[in-house]
């Protein structure tokens, strides 16, 4: 019973997965219906769920999906044009197919219910209603025809097509001589011999070659062999050769016998199979490549149809080529690609993975130390693979954020269905990776802050026009890194925010005192308290002002940061920042006094030593002015309370680190370089430290303390805005 | 001069082309017998005396044959030698040139 409990744990995931997929294929189709690849993907998607629907017993699934499939077979083979009309009614079904599955599995002995069964009835009928019920099915036996020279018998003989170049004779080709050769081959049965384009009278050079060859010929050779006789003459004539018709079984054969387990391209199986040789390929790729070049516009043509034109090859074989490498492509579509892995296990081999790093940095440690050359070799090469171990694993975890995102694509169109808005929703950056934790628990956040980019954000289209806008909407998510953090950013083209009215609800609501002082940012952030909506009206959408306070408390459970900015009657960007969270990071290692801590490396922007010309230090007005450009800093011996703070080294240098836009200088005394950190997190007593976000153990046994950037950066603001009267970090002209 | 003008009459040209005809000579024998084909009514090659012929002469005596059948010239081969036969025969050109060939018993069997 568990077994089968497992197996159905798998099928759940899996159809999730393939109708998940299968929204996407629909709505990518509705901008290209003719994506021939995901049509395809979509069938396969009904197709399986199919399969294992009936494997597991839940004939309703069976029932209706198996409409959906031949619905779209048809759309597949051509025999159905895919509209919108018809993607939404598969959108509809996808869903009902959704709600079938989750039926059987929760209650795998009751009937279905006559509302789902009515909605099947329904979808069916939606599907299926506009075309005729008994398509015939197409003929299966394939027709051969073979068409070549015309007057040549070709039933059981190679047909060879020798069409030679006027230059043929003057380098040294007598066509005469391939022919005798061919005669120890096999039988000429029958030979035309043609000039058609002899010229008339003085124009005819005796001295060109025109003449053109047509063989019926047979042989037990095969292709490659036959092509050899006329290797030599390659470069002065236009050499096909097309095999006998009774070599086509033999062919078809070698096809299905080829392995499958992996996609080739249709020229290489042909010359697998012997029916093609790596010449007629080339030559075909060639000309496909001219006319790409000559037309310069639209697909090219398929290799498949340049060899038949080519006669080099027999139409039905080069279907059956297809056939095969379609089910090739479907078999490894439809076999998993991936394993299914606990996520326990994967965090447990994390944590070794960084044990292993520190142990390799101990090991580093004592190559160096007992100053052992040969084994230094030895440990380099150990230490550049344990890096790339480390970074393969922590890769196991990443996840690209567009699948997150294209699941919005359906809300956009849903909501904005709903509320009569026309509203585009354009996603970029969504190959930015990030840890599958964080992933999933983003997922809610961004649904509530697209919904009320959708609902408060974008106007109604006569609203839009009124102010001079496009009647459409946008709405945009865009995904990018930025020094060790992901950054999620939600912009609209909407209304952007109204201060007064956020302000009036506030104040209202008793959030804000009537004697505030507040900043246009302050004040936009107010959306984010709890209790304060500026809609009006609440829809089942938004606007009942419970949602922002929850985001923003979501985001920063993720050690995040959101910003908002708005402008009125434009738009408004939110920015959600969030760390990679990651187990191992590059750091950087810096000391002051005999302490060590670890910068991010992705937040270094660069060191410079202290006292260069390009850096100053000016302790009274608090700021170094690095190449004319005044930077906050922080003495990181002061800050963390060191004890031979005060006894300025000689040798200072300035650590330049950035968060997003803010920069600052932390000053150390020596710089370690690049370090490979393992995070160890803080004990709950350490939870409240300012300017440390964990610790790592170093290859000696000593801890560093990873520092928190963001933070001290705006502890070095502060720093130096009290006694400095400037507040900006700007050039100094 | 590899072409014998056997006899000239009443626009009936009898000529024997002797030797090679081969890649090497066929630019020279176009020229020798272009000047027939704009005067003659009626041309007749022996090919008795070739011993060799390839692949651009058999190309010529082609030509020959469509230029004399675009002009309305009465075109025909006599005489074939075994080289000339075997060419015809291995690239089944003697329908085209619709000439009878005797074969004669001396000849290898080709």
């Amino acid at each position: 019973m568990s077994e089968l409990d497992a197996a159905l744990t798998v099928f759940a995931q899996e159809a999730e997965e393939l109708l998940t997929d299968m929204e996407d294929a629909l709505l990518s189709l509705e901008t290209k219906p003719d994506d021939s690849e995901t049509i395809n993907s979509l069938f396969r998607a009904m197709h399986t769920i199919k399969g294992s629907s009936g494997l597991f017993g839940f004939s309703a699934v069976v029932g209706f999906t198996h409409e959906a499939e031949s619905v779209l077979d048809k759309v597949r083979n051509g025999e159905r044009s895919i509209d919108a009309e018809l993607i939404s009614v598969l959108l509809d079904s996808k869903d009902h197919t959704a709600k079938l599955i989750e039926h059987c599995l929760t209650q795998q002995e009751a009937p279905i219910p006559a509302s789902l069964a009515a909605e099947s009835e329904r979808l069916i009928r939606q599907l299926t209603g506009r075309q005729t019920t008994d398509l015939q099915q197409s003929d299966d036996s394939v027709q051969l025809e073979i068409e070549g020279g015309g007057e040549i018998s070709v039933d059981d003989n190679w047909l060879i097509s020798l069409e030679f170049q006027k230059d043929a004779f003057r380098n040294g080709m007598d066509p005469l001589s391939f022919i005798r050769y061919l005669r120890t081959l096999g039988e000429i049965k029958q030979i035309l011999t043609m000039a058609p384009e002899l010229p008339a009278g003085d124009d005819m050079d005796p001295e060109n070659c025109y003449l053109h060859f047509k063989i019926a010929f047979q042989s037990d050779a095969n292709k490659q062999t036959i092509e050899a006789v006329f290797d030599f003459a390659s470069d002065d004539c236009d050499i096909k050769i097309l095999p006998p018709n009774s070599k086509f079984e033999e062919y078809v054969n070698l096809l299905n016998a080829q392995d499958d387990n992996h996609v080739k391209r249709l020229g290489d199986m042909l010359v697998q199979v012997g029916a093609l040789t790596q010449n007629d390929v080339d030559h075909a790729l060639q000309s496909q490549q001219a006319i790409v070049e000559s037309e310069n516009q639209g697909p090219s043509k398929p290799l498949g149809e340049i060899l038949v034109e080519r006669h080099v090859v027999q139409q039905p074989l080069v279907d059956q080529a297809l056939k095969k490498q379609e089910q090739t492509k479907q078999k490894l579509a439809s076999e998993a690609n991936y394993i299914r892995v606990d996520a326990t296990k994967l965090g447990h081999l994390i944590n070794l993975v960084g044990e292993l790093v520190i142990s390799s940095a101990a090991m580093n440690l004592i190559v160096e130390r007992h100053g052992l050359s040969d084994a230094g070799d030895v440990a380099a090469s150990m230490n550049a693979l344990v890096s790339s171990i480390r970074d393969t694993a922590l890769e196991l975890r990443m996840v690209q954020i567009g699948e997150t995102f294209s699941r919005f694509k359906r809300v956009v169109r849903d909501v904005s269905k709903e509320l009569n808005k026309d509203i585009e929703l354009y996603i970029s950056g969504g190959e930015t990776e990030l840890d599958k934790t964080v992933v999933e628990k983003i997922n809610d956040p961004l649904t509530h802050l697209i919904r009320n980019a959708l609902d408060h954000g974008i106007e109604s289209p006569a609203q839009r026009l009124a102010v001079g806008k496009p009647a459409q909407g946008t709405v945009q998510l865009n995904a990018y890194h930025e020094s060790g953090h992901i950054v999620i950013q939600i912009a609209d083209d909407g209304a952007g925010l109204n201060s007064e009215k956020i302000l009036d609800k506030a104040l209202a609501n008793g959030l804000v005192k009537p004697d505030h002082d507040l900043s246009q940012q302050d004040i936009h952030n107010l959306i984010f308290a709890a209790g304060l909506s500026t809609k009006d009206q609440a829809t089942n959408l938004s606007g009942r002002g419970v949602g922002m306070d929850v985001v923003k408390k979501n985001i920063e459970a993720l050690r995040g940061s959101v910003e908002i900015d708005s402008i009125e009657g434009e738009g408004t960007t939110i920015s959600i920042r969030l760390p990679l969270t990651l187990a191992i990071i590059d750091g950087f290692m810096v000391g002051t006094g005999q302490d060590r801590y670890i910068i991010p490396l992705s937040m270094v922007d660069e060191c410079i030593e202290m006292n260069a010309n390009e850096c100053e230090i000016d302790e009274i007005q608090h700021y170094i002015n690095l190449r004319g450009q005044v930077l906050p800093y922080l003495r990181l011996g002061d800050y963390f309370h060191n004890q031979i703070a005060d006894t300025h080294r000689k040798r200072e240098s300035v650590v330049v680190v950035k968060s997003g836009q803010t920069k600052a200088g932390f000053v150390v005394d020596e710089l370690h370089g690049e370090h490979q950190t393992v995070i160890k997190p803080l004990g709950k007593v350490f939870e409240r430290l300012n300017g440390i976000t964990g610790a790592t153990v170093l290859g000696d046994g000593n801890v560093a303390l990873i520092l928190d950037v963001q933070g001290l950066i705006q502890a070095a603001i502060k720093n130096k805005s009290r006694p400095a009267p400037f507040l900006t970090s700007q050039r100094i002209q | 001069m590899a072409i014998e003008l056997k006899q000239q009459k009443k626009g009936v040209i009898q000529l024997a082309i002797q030797g090679e005809l081969t890649i090497y000579s066929v630019l020279e024998h176009k020229q020798a017998l272009s000047p027939y084909l704009s005067s003659a009514k009626d041309i007749q090659i022996d090919l008795a005396d070739v011993t060799e012929i390839d692949s651009a002469g058999l190309q010529l005596l082609m030509f020959l044959k469509q230029e004399a059948v675009s002009r309305g010239i009465t075109f025909s081969l006599s005489q074939h030698s075994e080289a000339v036969v075997e060419v015809l025969e291995l690239l089944n050109l003697s329908k085209h040139f619709g000439d009878p060939i005797v074969i004669s018993a001396d000849w290898k069997s080709s």
